[in-house]
């Protein structure tokens, strides 16, 4: 206030007698507007020439000759090629297997190209392990189209980023590297689980000395590792197939989720849709609502500490070795029942968990080596997390400390994922030589002196190592589109090694192939190699009474079983997660995954403090839905280890008490756009990458605004929008009693729904042809949401952005809902329900059944547009836009779409789309429709929608449009299993079957005929062409 | 219509040029002969040269071996004898002049000929030796033509503009006429007979209400029959004929030379486009055809016209014709589309030229006729929707109809299928 410092804004102002300067202190103006002059004097106004009058028909005048010239169609240009390649076909797919491997995410996959491009994703289905591509590798291509990218290497300067040449690059790197005067070179790098890169690593630590590697998982798996060291002295992941178990008991192993590198969903699968009377009985133990504790038949609420005392007692149980009872009473009845469970399964059982902490995964070892459970693969263990947090903690201190001479981080951000970012990054300027390999520039890279710019997975070469045996190869299935350089390449040219990567690759290779060619492999995408069984396995094997033996052989897990045991929980427990969307962020800046709608919550673009209902109760964080439908949340300070986190809070049913739960991979800010700078950074709680801290949270004042989609958690009774049953009732009665038909009357007379008799249309011959039929088992259905994404990509499914999806305005064509039952089960409600008694009850009682319960059954149905054969939409639409196809699909003419919305409003399934807004060219929408480099992922078969007309899933036209003609072309006829949707494709636990249902010896006319199958609101009858199948829970209660 | 009038005078132009023509070429046939008598015979030289040279060698260019002209001035006749016999062995044999030959031409071999005699080769030569002929007077004689053709519009234009001239004066003459004898009369005070006046026919018409409604119905009606037309062919481009960068052909390529379509855009046989072929697929041929044939020429377009386009296609591909090799500088072609159908429309080219047999024609009309493309059908949705109402799907020895096929003609009692039946009516089929 007193300061008497002058201000300027420009140079003139500094000239005291500038006549400018005075001028504009008195008028905003140099010159002064005549606005006075002109509207003031009302003669010259009215005997102006151009009158409002004429104003306004010289506007209508131009308007209209503007419209009519544009009637003149535009001049196209085609380019072709100058030399075509040999196998680009402008117009035809190309597939190239390659695989993704970004340290998070390891998949086998299939990329379809067109004209050159990759556009989308598909599951290898030669790949006998990771094949399965989930949500965010199916999102991975529009990570390639990202235009945060770096286009090119950079040297980071006071002033900002430079842009330097690679040779540059080089020289001044190994300048640098030479003049460490034998200080320690680090390389800092991800799970690359790559033997050609292992190989290169070890060449470079032979050139120059002192060279260190350090390997670094962002979400850690430091623990099992360690564990399954102690016991079988390979540093590596226990492999388990799930396929072979008929009793899996959980505690805390998200396996449908990111649980050691994922991957396990079409094995868990195989087990749990019913065969011959039976499936496999999973029972889960968690403290966060999980994907795979909302498929377990039974679920147990524990808060952490109580994770490790159910393992600790579960180990009592099974082995019989002492560990003292601590066990509150409810948990107690549920480890004895999931005991004897996995005593009566043998090896057939098996355990997984979670837990990050020695001790607990020593006695998950030891629990399937004592029942030799026939789901654990000794032999293969997984390789791709090899991250060691100690040895990052180590480096940390060791940068601090000024021994770090040298830092090359590869394809992590420790400055952003580090829970002491800060100090890694303050270890950064101490470091003489820092460069960073990343394709953003992300926290680290623009901390580090250089960045050397890396290409996407999909221009790169690689190989992988899946599991011990199974190897995967990485190719490029487009050119570079920047000037970047990969890792491995530019570590061979540091090393004065000339050489390609790719032939680097086949000539670390030749020891792999073995009678394969590499073309083949590179082809295949994958190999598997048959790997001996190891020596401890072929020890127990051999010595059948030997097993307490081998158990006491390695590490004492008697001791660590009574460690677990004695542990005691400390205030609230906080459970770090990764969401299905971002997993550990790495692809934060990609909006398919960012408005993909989180499974459980269905909330999109956040993450969240998951906080239990009599938790929320007490510390009186809230949740509401507000008027136009949307969903608030109150914020809370979640305090660990003195770093505060505010957050806003979601209220999860069957979180348990004493626990809350927060994603990791949010928060970003650095190389993203604005748009995609959501959620908070839980990794700053990540306090020794462990998972689970204690923390004490409290309300803030505030209220946030969640993008939730959906508004209703429970099902309120309706219990013909989700059919389930138990596999007791489900051998035992008759299908009528379990899978019933809704009837109605008519005339007095009862008559199923389905009936010709109480039909109000014609029906069509669809006899003739082909008839298509999609069947989702709600069995199988994991709800993991590599479909939704599937179809993003497929479809060109617009991104709307937060805002837009808090209005209800997402696009989506296929949603996975996701129902909670306020009681133990489905049933209850429906008898709760039956069961009103008057209005006055039904007010209370169905507000009740909104609320979830603490523990609630949990079911998710995939809805995309139905089909209906009597479509409801088809009969109120004006202009004839959607009408019906013998095939079986209702088709939806976008150019005919006048916008009524008629169809939407009449649609009981509620899948229609409506675009508000032109959402591709418009920068009010700023994710990839916008820019030349985001549309290169546009399905060229598939029309982009455009502002005011209606859009819905239309069953992949385009896909079964393209195989009946090459069937055509090739003369033959099609063979089941060839007819596919996006869906269906990405669908790797086989809950989604299409096909031909007039090829009766085809899998969906089965399907069709089965015992568990219905249509949703059948009562309706809209006939719809997707089915689905009876959700069956292997529980005998209830 | 212009055409067609000057067509006689021109042919007849054209008829006195090749006469003048072939005098002009009377000496060189003399010189030919002289050639025969002292080696060959031209004739079976011409033909020998033609099936086994011709796709390597040209006379006067260079190729992918050297220009033959002059040969037996470079090379001695034993020298030629042995190298078209086995002219491997030769630079094997280390042969200087073999050598510096095989090593100008990138160390391309020569096929070996044992079965040419040294008659054989001397006929070729023979043949080779013939000089180039002069330079061909018809650029002349198109000049010649044009200029005659160009008086001859000019003297129409000339006794037109004399005849307006002269009616112009009739005009000028009869008005000072009538004046004059109007002040003649005025001057003799002659009273002139005053035109009755009747009622003006457009005022009556005015008055006339029945006449009036009539009319006006009639005249919205025509202007709305015109707006209606004018509004239903807003993005429709039938007739379509852009520009293009290069002057291409289709009637020298498709038409005189029956190139088949699917040869240069081969990916309408398996992809949704037709293609347009990349200037590698030109270079097949052109590689070896540097020039048009003097009768390509016509009178609109002249031979050093459509030598100068191909000249266009070789700076484009990055042709060295002095080398007779790439020099990978390239720039490609910026062609005009003409058939653009609307984004929302999906069309397939394999679904219609390899599974239906459709004849390119069809839609595309008589390229092979087209000096320049234009696009021949309206493109509407309409044309579609008629064609497949009235096209026979094409089902006989494809597996994929046969079941499809039985139980259809059993529904609508019929022998042979349309599209329509197959359901190719259907909105889905074509917009998604």
């Amino acid at each position: 206030m007193s300061s008497n410092k002058k201000y300027w804004k420009s140079v003139e102002e500094l000239n005291e007698d500038s006549s400018i300067v005075e001028t504009l202190q008195q008028n905003e103006f140099v010159q002064e507007i005549p606005t006075d002059a002109f509207l003031g004097d009302k003669a010259s106004l009215e005997n102006s020439s151009t009158s409002r009058r004429d104003f306004l028909k010289y506007v209508g005048f131009s308007t209209a000759a503007a419209s009519l010239a544009a009637c003149e169609g535009p001049v196209v240009k085609s380019i072709p090629y100058v030399v075509q390649p040999e196998r680009i076909v402008p117009g035809v797919a190309n597939y190239y297997a390659t695989t993704i491997a970004d340290g998070f995410d390891f998949a086998s996959v299939l990329i379809k190209t067109r004209e050159g491009r990759p556009i989308k994703v598909e599951n290898n289905n030669l790949a006998t392990s990771n094949g399965e591509a989930n949500a965010r590798v199916h999102a991975s291509v529009l990570s390639l189209y990202d235009n945060a990218r770096l286009q090119g290497p950079k040297r980071n300067e006071e002033s900002g980023a430079v842009d330097i040449s690679w040779d540059v690059l080089d020289k001044e790197v190994a300048a640098k590297l030479n003049a460490l005067g034998g200080k320690e070179l680090v390389i800092l790098t991800q799970t690359f689980a790559s033997p050609s890169t292992t190989k290169l690593i070890t060449e470079f630590k032979a050139k120059y000395q002192n060279v260190k590697h350090v390997v670094y998982d962002a979400v850690s798996y430091t623990e099992a590792l360690d564990a399954y060291q102690m016991m079988y002295g390979e540093r590596a992941l226990a492999d388990y197939d799930f396929s072979k178990a008929t009793t899996i008991v959980s505690v805390a192993a998200d396996f449908l989720g990111d649980w050691q590198g994922g991957g396990y969903d079409s094995a868990y699968a195989q087990g749990r849709v019913p065969k011959n009377g039976k499936m496999s009985k999973h029972i889960h133990f968690e403290a966060n609502m999980s994907l795979t504790g909302a498929n377990a038949d039974t679920r147990v609420p524990a808060t952490p500490t109580q994770q490790k005392q159910v393992l600790a007692a579960l180990y009592s149980y099974i082995t019989g070795a002492g560990a003292k009872n601590t066990l509150e009473a409810s948990l107690q009845v549920a480890v004895e029942k999931a005991a004897k469970t996995i005593k009566k399964a043998g090896s057939n059982a098996v355990v997984v968990s979670g837990v990050q902490d020695v001790d607990a995964q020593l006695v998950v070892l030891a629990i399937n080596k004592a029942i030799r459970s026939k789901a654990f693969n000794e032999a293969t263990p997984r390789k791709i997390r090899q991250g060691n947090a100690k040895a990052v903690a180590q480096l940390v201190s060791d940068m601090n400390a000024g021994k770090v001479g040298g830092l090359l981080i590869a394809g992590v951000d420790p400055v952003y994922t580090l829970p002491n970012g800060v100090a890694f990054r303050e270890g950064l300027a101490k470091v003489a030589i820092s460069v960073a390999f990343s394709m953003h520039a992300n926290d680290t890279a623009i901390a580090c002196d250089y960045i050397a710019t890396t290409p996407h997975y999909l221009e790169s070469w690689g190989d992988v190592e899946l599991k011990k045996g199974s190897y995967s190869l990485m190719q490029p299935t487009i050119r570079p589109l920047f000037d970047t350089r990969q890792f491995q390449e530019t570590l061979l040219k540091w090393t004065g090694n000339s050489i390609a990567y790719n032939d680097y690759i086949k000539n670390a290779w030749t020891g792999v192939l073995g009678g394969t060619s590499w073309s083949q492999a590179l082809h295949d995408g994958v190999l598997v190699k048959p790997v001996l069984a190891s020596a401890a396995l072929e020890n127990a094997i051999n010595t059948p009474e030997g097993e307490q033996e081998t158990v006491v052989a390695g590490p004492n897990v008697g001791a660590a079983a009574r460690r677990l045991s004695t542990v005691k929980s400390n205030g609230l427990e906080l459970t770090l997660y990764t969401k299905t969307a971002l997993g550990d962020g790495q692809q934060a800046n990609n909006p398919w995954l960012q408005e993909m709608p989180d499974p459980i919550t269905r909330a999109s673009w956040d993450n969240y403090l998951t906080v239990s209902k009599a938790d929320a109760a007490e510390l009186r964080l809230e949740n509401e839905n507000v008027a136009n439908g949307a969903l608030n949340g109150s914020y809370a300070k979640v305090v660990v280890n003195g770093v505060e986190v505010i957050a806003p809070v979601i209220i999860q049913p069957g979180q348990a008490k004493g626990s809350v739960g927060l994603a990791l991979g949010y928060g970003k800010k650095e190389g993203l756009k604005e748009e995609m700078q959501v959620g908070v950074n839980a990794y700053t709680l990540y306090v020794n990458q462990n998972a689970v801290q204690s923390a004490s949270v409290s309300k803030v004042e505030g209220v946030h605004e969640f993008a939730c989609v959906q508004l209703h958690n429970t099902l309120m009774g309706r219990g013909d929008i989700i059919k389930e049953t138990t596999l007791e009732i489900f051998n035992t009665k008759d299908k009528h009693e379990w899978n019933a038909i809704p009837e109605v009357s008519k005339n007095h007379i009862e008559y199923e729904v389905t009936s010709p008799e109480v039909d109000l249309w014609d029906e069509f011959d669809r006899s003739v042809g082909h008839h298509f039929n999609l069947s989702i088992d709600l069995n199988a259905c994991t709800g993991c949401g590599a479909c939704v994404i599937a179809c993003h990509a497929e479809n060109n499914v617009p991104v709307v952005g937060k805002s837009e999806v808090r209005r209800s305005r997402d696009m989506h064509w296929l949603r996975i809902d996701r129902y909670y039952s306020s009681q133990d089960t489905f049933e209850g409600d429906n008898d709760k329900k039956d069961n009103i008694a008057g209005l006055r009850s039904s007010l209370s009682e169905f507000g009740e059944m909104e609320k979830p319960s603490e523990n609630p059954q949990v079911a998710f149905q995939p809805v995309m547009c139905q089909h209906c054969n009597h479509a409801p939409c088809e009969t109120v639409c004006p202009v004839a836009a959607t009408s019906h196809g013998r095939q079986g699909q209702n088709h939806m003419a976008y150019n005919r779409c006048v916008g009524t919305r008629y169809c939407a409003n009449n649609c009981p399934y509620k899948v229609r789309r409506f675009n508000w807004f032109l959402y591709n060219d418009n920068d009010e929408f700023d994710y990839h429709m916008n820019n030349d480099l985001g549309r290169m992922v546009i399905n060229p078969d598939v029309t982009v929608r455009s502002r005011g007309v209606m859009e819905k899933c239309s069953m992949c036209m385009q896909m079964t449009q393209k195989t009946i003609l090459d069937a055509k072309r090739d003369g033959r006829v099609i063979k089941d299993g060839e007819f596919q949707t996006a869906c269906s494709a990405a669908c790797s636990s086989g809950a989604m079957t299409f096909g031909d249902i007039n090829d009766k010896e085809s899998k969906v006319a089965k399907l069709k005929e089965g015992d568990r199958m219905y249509h949703l609101l059948e009562h309706v009858g809209t006939k719809p062409n997707v089915m689905y199948q009876t959700k069956v829970r292997n529980t005998t209660e209830a | 219509m212009k055409q067609v009038k000057y067509r006689n005078s021109a042919s007849k132009l054209l008829f006195l040029g090749t006469v003048f023509l072939f005098s002009l070429f009377q000496p060189t046939f003399g010189q030919a002969d002289a050639a025969t008598t002292s080696g060959g015979d031209v004739a079976k030289g011409e033909a020998l040269f033609k099936s086994l040279c011709a796709s390597c060698h040209k006379r006067y260019k260079r190729s992918t071996g050297p220009a033959l002209f002059g040969v037996t001035e470079r090379h001695s006749t034993e020298w030629i004898y042995s190298w078209v016999k086995n002219s491997a062995a030769m630079i094997a044999a280390g042969d200087a002049e073999a050598i510096a030959i095989w090593e100008e031409y990138k160390k391309t071999p020569m096929n070996a000929f044992p079965q040419l005699n040294n008659a054989d080769i001397d006929n070729i030569l023979a043949y080779v030796m013939v000089p180039k002929a002069a330079p061909p007077k018809s650029a002349g004689a198109t000049a010649q033509a044009t200029s005659t053709g160009g008086g001859s519009s000019m003297s129409t234009n000339l006794i037109l503009s004399a005849l307006v001239l002269v009616f112009a004066m009739l005009v000028v003459v009869l008005f000072l006429v009538n004046k004059t004898l109007k002040n003649f009369a005025a001057a003799n005070d002659i009273a002139l007979p005053e035109a009755e006046t009747r009622k003006p026919i457009w005022k009556a018409f005015i008055e006339n209400q029945f006449l009036v409604l009539v009319t006006a119905i009639l005249v919205l009606l025509a202007s709305g029959y015109f707006v209606y037309g004018f509004f239903m062919q807003v993005g429709i481009d039938q007739g379509y004929q852009p520009i293009q960068p290069i002057h291409y052909s289709h009637r020298i390529h498709a038409g005189d030379n029956k190139i088949e379509c699917k040869y240069c855009h081969s990916s309408a046989r398996v992809s949704k486009h037709s293609g347009i072929p990349s200037l590698n697929v030109c270079m097949n041929c052109h590689k070896s055809i540097a020039e048009v044939a003097e009768t390509t020429a016509t009178e609109d377009y002249s031979k050093e016209f459509y030598d100068g386009e191909i000249q266009k296609l070789y700076k484009a591909v990055g042709w060295d014709e002095s080398t007779q090799s790439y020099t990978g500088e390239t720039s490609p072609v910026k062609w005009v589309r003409i058939h653009n159908l609307p984004d929302f429309a999906y069309f397939n080219h394999s679904q219609h030229v390899s599974v239906a047999g459709v004849q390119c024609q069809k839609c595309h009309g008589p390229v092979e006729e087209m000096e320049i493309m234009y696009q021949h059908a309206p493109l509407t949705m309409g044309w579609c929707i008629n064609c497949h109402r009235e096209t026979n799907v094409k089902v006989e020895g494809n597996a994929y109809y046969e079941k499809i096929h039985e139980e259809l003609s059993k529904k609508y009692g019929v022998d042979k299928l349309t599209a329509a039946q197959m359901g190719g009516l259907e909105c889905g089929k074509c917009h998604y």
